[in-house]
């Protein structure tokens, strides 16, 4: 209990003393997370409802695929990764193995499924009768989607935050391909396992709190503009 | 209405993606002036494949600047299981390993993986135990001590992560002709410093390096170093260069460097002062041919 107070202390402590190092790896954090998701989701929300909204041959296989990625642990993820870029790998020249692009091509392959899955199943549910309904009144393919997306914000958004929780919580795949370098690829996750095998659980609670009050921020802004009621 | 809103909200992220992005493009810009005031070419980038004790007790956290600022180097630094580091050296995935499990290094340095060998410093492996200590082992005859444990079935917890220190352990089982099994031995497959944690946690006895155990001691009070001083014990680190003839993408140069700069005298003074200030005595004492 005692540990927990002074871990809370500690991370207002870290926060409002502006330490560099929290500072700089808190914001890597965020912006290692941040292009992760945005990536996911531009490649994701397309595709889950082309997926959703089309049926041809394959598609159940492509969706399995899709939803066993879903449970894609982050350590496999990793080690795919860290294969495919060592030096000997296939992307070996390009020299990517332990920076922070290979951290958001991690992330990217564990969140990606999701967003698409989590968005296929939405589009899916729309009944027939309000595809014809929204045909009948003359709207044109363009204009359709765009009812649509706004019909299913909650699930898209919904979709959004389960990928960003899965890359925001993400550390087997961080320690692996970015190899947890000061300055460099050291993420909060990872920062947290480095300090807890030094054996200094008072810092390791005090990034855990900043850790969750990061998800928690992001995670109440797309709550909010998931449940805001419709004024128009 | 909502549509405007939308359009805001998606204004903003795109916002907060070109401000991270932007960031960066600053950083670049700033750089790129400093290479116009300055002629100083942009760092070359050398990766380091190290054991968990060097990082863990926080040495290399003063060696590392020190090298990057005299060199003008970027060293990523790895830090992983012995066995994991020589197996990058191996590979070419790295290009200088510090490391202390002298017998596997031999291997990889007769199969000519690694060049420029050098021996850089040295410490302790100490056995740990509870306070109550149930196998009553004790003195500085590591041997024997494993021999009691074996016999009293005391639990014992072993890294089994393939690192140095878990081959030092296993040389010792072997040596002593025990194969360690059973309920009483434990395998966690961790580093160091968690491995010390568990054995806490289960009140067993564990072999460490010191530098580790001080560092830890404060979160790890059921136990105590129960045999130490023992010449089996003495723990040797080694550094050495990956053979560039085996690898093309190696980066040699500051490799050699790199190995020099452990073995300078400078240097050596540094590792031998580091720890005395936090636990009043070296973590690492200079150790060189």
């Amino acid at each position: 209990m005692e540990l927990l107070i002074d871990g809370i202390k500690k991370a207002i402590d870290m926060i409002l003393s502006g330490d560099r190092e929290v500072f700089a790896i808190t914001w890597l954090t965020l912006k290692v997370c941040l292009i992760s998701i945005l990536i996911s989701t531009f490649i994701g929300l397309p595709l889950g409802i082309f997926l959703g909204l089309t049926r041809f041959k394959g598609r159940r296989i492509l969706l399995l695929f899709i939803n066993i990625g879903m449970g894609l642990p982050p350590v496999v993820a990793g080690l795919w990764i860290t294969m495919l870029l060592w030096r000997s790998g296939p992307l070996g020249d390009l020299t990517l193995l332990y920076s922070p692009t290979a951290i958001v091509m991690a992330q990217i392959l564990v969140s990606l499924p999701i967003v698409t899955s989590l968005t296929c199943t939405a589009f899916q549910q729309i009944s027939e009768k309000m595809l014809l309904q929204i045909k009948a009144l003359g709207a044109t393919r363009m204009q359709t989607l765009i009812i649509l997306i706004k019909q299913l914000k909650i699930a898209i958004l919904a979709a959004i935050m389960a990928g960003f929780g899965r890359v925001i919580a993400e550390v087997g795949a961080a320690m692996m391909v970015g190899g947890n370098i000061l300055g460099d690829t050291r993420i909060l996750t990872t920062t947290i396992v480095m300090e807890v095998s030094k054996g200094n659980f008072d810092i390791a609670l005090a990034l855990s709190f900043i850790l969750l009050s990061l998800a928690l921020l992001i995670t109440a802004a797309l709550t909010f503009l998931q449940q805001r009621k419709r004024i128009s | 209405m909502l549509r405007k809103r939308y359009f805001t909200v998606l204004f903003a992220l795109m916002l907060l993606v070109l401000s991270a992005c932007g960031n960066t493009d600053t950083k670049d810009t700033a750089a790129a002036k400093e290479k116009k005031t300055a002629p100083k070419p942009a760092p070359t980038e050398m990766i380091l494949a190290t054991t968990t004790s060097t990082q863990d007790s926080g040495l290399l956290d003063v060696l590392v600047p020190m090298f990057e600022k005299e060199n003008n180097v970027k060293v990523k630094t790895i830090a992983v299981g012995t066995g994991q580091a020589l197996e990058m050296g191996t590979k070419g995935e790295a290009d200088v390993l510090l490391v202390h499990a002298p017998a596997a290094e031999k291997e990889v340095v007769d199969a000519g993986n690694a060049i420029n060998y050098k021996r850089v410093m040295y410490n302790d492996f100490i056995l740990v135990g509870p306070k109550e200590n149930p196998a009553g082992v004790s003195g500085d005859d590591i041997k024997a001590a494993f021999k009691k444990l074996a016999d009293s079935k005391a639990t014992f917890v072993s890294r089994g992560d393939d690192s140095g220190t878990h081959k030092k352990e296993l040389g010792i089982w072997t040596a002593e002709n025990i194969k360690p099994a059973g309920d009483w031995y434990v395998s966690t497959g961790q580093g160091m410093g968690q491995t010390l944690q568990v054995a806490a946690e289960k009140k067993g006895y564990v072999l460490t390096d010191r530098a580790t155990w001080l560092a830890q001691e404060k979160n790890l009070d059921t136990l105590q170093i129960v045999v130490e001083g023992g010449k089996d014990l003495m723990n040797i680190y080694h550094v050495m260069q990956v053979n560039p003839e085996k690898h093309d993408k190696v980066n040699s140069k500051d490799a050699e460097k790199f190995v020099n700069f452990m073995i300078d005298s400078k240097t050596q003074d540094v590792i031998e002062e580091f720890g005395k200030k936090e636990y009043g005595q070296s973590l690492f004492f200079k150790y060189t041919e």
